[in-house]
Order: C-alpha cells, then structure tokens, then sequence
C-alpha cells in the first residue's frame, strides 16, 4: 500500500445544501507532490478539510496514511491529526507566544517528551531558516517569516502528509518563492504535501501534479501539470 | 498523562484565573457568599442541636397519679412503664417527698407560703419520674404513659408533664432553620455555579484560536479540557478556603466577645468539633467550581 491518501466517491453536502464536492475519487501517494486548483467554490478547501477531518463527507470513503477517517471515532481523530500538517494563508500562529513556543506548542500538546522537544524545535526551526529568531513574537516578523514559522510548527512532529491550503496567499512573489522552496525541501525529505493554490507562475514553474477542481468534481489529474486557468 | 503535561495544566490553568480578572473574583465572591450562608446555617443547627441535647438530659417525664391510686395499681403503672422500651429509668416520688422537694426548691419564701402545708394536708400528687433513653422520644412516651388510663378500669394517670414547650420548640427551630437554609443555599449554589460556567466560558472564548490550533495539531480532547478545569477547581478551592477561614475566625471572636458570659459561652460549641464542617464545605466548593465547568465546556467547548 503505497498511498498515503485514497479517496472513494466521495461527496460533501454542507448544512446549507450546498454540494462542495460531487464523487471525488483520488489517490495520492507516499512522497509526492500535488497541487490542487480550481475557480475560487470549486470545492478545494472543502476537498482538504475532509483529509484533515475537519469535516466528514456525506457519502464516500477517505483514508489518510491507513486511517479509514469516515468512520473513525470522535476520540481518535486527534491521534490521525498527528499524521497530518496544516498550513493556511493566515498562518494561524498564536501571537502571545514566541516562534519557539509556537512549534514547541505542537509538541507539548501531543505531550511529547520534553528532552526531545527542545532539539527538535531548535532542528526544525534551523530547517526554515529562522533560528536567530527564535524568541520574536508573530508581532515582531514579516508574514513570510511567520509562514515559515507554521511551516516548522506542521513538521515538527513529523506528519505523513502536510495540507497546505493557499500558504503563499498572502505573500508577495519574491516570498513565496522561498516558501516554495521550503515546502520542496520538506517533499524532498519524504513527506506528501498537498497544496492548494492560486498561483498561476508557481504551477507553471515548479512542476508537479496538478489536480484541477471545478464545481466539486476533479476535472484534470496530470503528472508535471500546468496551471491552466487564467486567474 | 506525564508529569510535565500536569504541570503545564496547573500553570495554564491557574493563568488564566488572574487573565480573567473581575470575572474570577465575582466567581469567587458568589462562592464565598453561598458557602458562607450555608456555613452559618450549618453552625446554628450544630449549636441548637447542641442546645437542644442538653436541655433533653435534663427533661424528664413526670407522671401524675391520681389520688384514688393505691400502692397495688401504682407499682402495676410502674412496671408498665418500665417495660416500654424507649425508658431508661423510673422512679417513684411519693407526695410526701415531692413536698418535701418542693419545699426545699423554694428556699426561704417557699417555707411561709408552704406553712400550712403538711403530713394531713398535701395538696400534691404522688408522681412517677420518667427518663428516657432518646430525648426526641419524650413526646412519644408522654403519650404512651396517658394512654394507660384507657388500659385499666379505674384511671391511675391524673396528668402528664414534661418540657413540652422548649424541647418542641427547639426542634422546630432546628428544622425551620435547616429547611430554609437548605432552600436558600441550594440556590446561591446554582448561582455560583453558573458565575463560574461563566468565567469558564470567557476563557474558553478567549482562547478559542489557541483550542482550534490545538485540535489541528492532534490535542486529546482530555489534553483541551483540564486546564479548564483546574481553572473551575481552583476558583472553588479558593473561594471555600476564604470561606473557611473568616467562618472559623468569626466564630472564634464571637465565642471570645461572649466569653464573659459564662452560661452563652458553654453552649457555644468548641471550634475544635467543627473542623470536619469546614473541610466539607471545601469540599463542596470544589464540587461547585467542577460543575460550573462542565457546564460551560459542554456548552461551548465542543471538541
Ligand atoms: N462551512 C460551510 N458551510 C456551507 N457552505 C460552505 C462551507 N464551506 C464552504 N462552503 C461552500 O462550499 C463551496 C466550496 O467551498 P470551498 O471553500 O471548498 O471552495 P474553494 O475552492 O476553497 O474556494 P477558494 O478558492 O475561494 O478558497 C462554496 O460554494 C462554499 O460557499
Ligand atoms: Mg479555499
């Protein structure tokens, strides 16, 4: 079983009626890349929130990294949660606590030992670069940086997979460049990402899979794809 | 859980006491209050309790025979009484003696009233002295002791008396007391338990980014939960800890300002017997500020 994500027909019906996705089939494997783009309500927040089990599909089947999250129990989605990083544009850091605190918080909530979380915050944080700021407050950096910041925050306890929805949404083209090349690095050293994105250049550049999402069904599915959209 | 998480639960927790300021005085104040209420009650109904123990030992049930009774139909009364269970003790006062009692209880007055009062002239009943083993029984054993008048032909109980007035009274006091003080305290229970769902709920609010974070990076829904409640548990535990504190202190300057007054003062119970009161009410502090925050968590803390 090489697939870190396999998703069967699966359907989401939100409260209101709204259907954000109609009989999604996919899988993702262990180690690869995606992106995920589409019209702004296609359906590509919707489709990462049911991997990180934000939401339950309606209909359909879903596993993440040998889970089967569509039936799983209330009280075990924390431990599926530890699989899986998230990143968002609005990078979701708490602004009373440190960078430091802030990755080490991922860790002592899973209540990790504490010897071992000391060096592998200070490692993960060398990984993004930001070591020398260690002690700065969200407050006190650029949004680049603070998107650095939950970037080491979601590998910290290494996740099978990181879901990173628009991380370079708020970043001016020069940043998100660097925030690309973070996230290539962290593919390189095998974890699974799956990024949604509106950023024609960088689909068209750093090529990878590309599946497009419109009005809730997968559309396209191609390995090295291309933006295809023009906006 | 490893030690480390606890501590982090306790330090959390206890933060956010002082985060929340004004909301976690008015829930310790709504604490204080009602604990302080219920403690005063629970204080008074010792006191009367106590009070009414003692007033009890000294009752006793006089049955009065009348004058017809010969000494054959006396002693039959006697052990009647005797054999009922609820006595302790009965003793036989003929109206010679009880004159001579009376005489004797009135001093130097008495003897000038009593004057014309003798062996052929004694206006007084002979009388049965009754002492029971259980105090609240008096009543019942009065009665038992009238109805013999319907168990024998000619009638031999002429009255019966007892303390009716102060122990009937003391034990209604007790129960009023102990009623309404129930009533009243449950209710100021309910009141702080939701100041403190209350507070609970402003720090959940408060912390409402911090919780999602949580959840996304793989928080158990137990790891959410505790500092809450330590936070509730810590408000109940500080709120009773005050509580026990300025009851005892009071109680003690109330015993000491009546010190002088030598009769007050013995009925005052020694502070020494209310310990394990006090250790109750923190306890059920405690329980209070565990309550309000499973309100709360439950209502607002969906994890
Ligand atoms: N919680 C919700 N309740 C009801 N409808 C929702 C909810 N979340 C999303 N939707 C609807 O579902 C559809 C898909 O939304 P989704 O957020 O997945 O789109 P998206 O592809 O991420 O869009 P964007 O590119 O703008 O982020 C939209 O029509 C949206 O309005
Ligand atoms: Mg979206």
């Amino acid at each position: 079983m090489n697939e870190v994500i396999e998703m069967q027909d699966v359907w989401k019906t939100y409260q209101n009626g709204t259907h954000a996705l109609q009989g999604v089939s996919v899988k993702i494997d262990r180690n690869e890349f995606v992106y995920v783009v589409g019209p702004s309500g296609a359906g590509k927040s919707t489709f990462m929130k049911l991997i990180y089990r934000e939401e339950v599909p309606t209909k359909g089947q879903i596993s993440v990294n040998g889970f089967n999250i569509g039936k799983l129990k209330q009280r075990k989605i924390p431990y599926v949660r530890r699989n899986i990083g998230v990143i968002f544009q609005d990078f979701r850091l708490l602004p009373t606590l440190s960078a430091y605190e802030n990755v080490a918080f991922a860790m002592e909530v899973i209540e990790a030992p504490k010897r071992q979380m000391k060096k592998r915050v200070m490692e993960v944080l060398e990984l993004v670069g930001l070591k020398s700021k260690a002690a700065r407050l969200p407050a006190q950096m650029s949004g680049g940086e603070q998107q650095r910041i939950a970037i080491a925050r979601a590998i910290v306890n290494n996740p099978a997979v990181i879901i990173a929805d628009e991380p370079t949404g708020n970043l001016d083209p020069e940043t998100s460049w660097g925030i690309m090349q973070l996230l290539d690095e962290i593919n390189f050293r095998g974890t699974t990402i799956v990024m949604a994105t509106h950023n024609k250049e960088i689909v068209n550049t750093m090529r990878k899979r590309v599946i497009a999402i419109e009005h809730g069904s997968i559309v396209r599915d191609q390995q090295r794809g291309e933006y295809g959209y023009d906006f | 859980m490893t030690f480390n998480t606890f501590l982090r639960h306790l330090r959390v927790g206890f933060n956010s006491i002082f985060r929340n300021g004004w909301m976690s005085v008015a829930s310790v104040t709504s604490i204080v209050v009602s604990l302080f209420v219920l403690g005063v009650f629970i204080i008074l109904v010792l006191n009367v309790n106590a009070l009414a123990d003692k007033a009890d030992k000294q009752v006793q049930i006089s049955a009065y025979l009348n004058l017809n009774v010969d000494q054959k139909l006396r002693e039959k009364v006697q052990n009647e009484i005797s054999a009922m269970p609820e006595v302790s003790k009965v003793q036989f006062v003929s109206k010679e003696q009880g004159l001579t009692d009376f005489r004797n209880s009135m001093g130097d007055e008495g003897k000038e009233l009593l004057e014309g009062f003798g062996k052929d002239n004694n206006p007084l009943p002979d009388k049965i002295m009754v002492e029971v083993i259980e105090p609240t029984t008096v009543p019942f054993v009065a009665q038992k002791i009238e109805a013999l008048n319907t168990s024998h032909t000619e009638q031999p109980i002429m009255k019966v008396k007892y303390g009716k007035g102060t122990i009937e009274t003391l034990f209604k006091v007790t129960r009023l007391v102990r009623n309404i003080g129930f009533i009243f305290v449950a209710g100021l229970a309910v009141m702080s338990m939701f100041l403190i769902s209350n507070t609970i709920r402003v720090t959940i609010l408060a912390r409402r980014r911090e919780i999602s974070i949580m959840k996304l990076v793989g928080a158990t829904n137990y790891f959410i939960r505790w500092p809450f409640f330590v936070e509730g548990t810590l408000i109940g535990l500080i709120g009773s800890v005050i509580t026990v504190a300025l009851l005892f202190v009071g109680y003690d300057r109330l015993a000491a300002s009546i010190g002088s007054d030598f009769t007050l003062q013995m009925s005052l119970l020694p502070l020494s017997q209310l310990w394990q009161w006090g250790g109750l009410l923190i306890v059920l502090g405690v329980l209070i500020g565990m309550w309000g925050t499973t309100l709360s968590i439950r209502k607002f803390l969906k994890v």
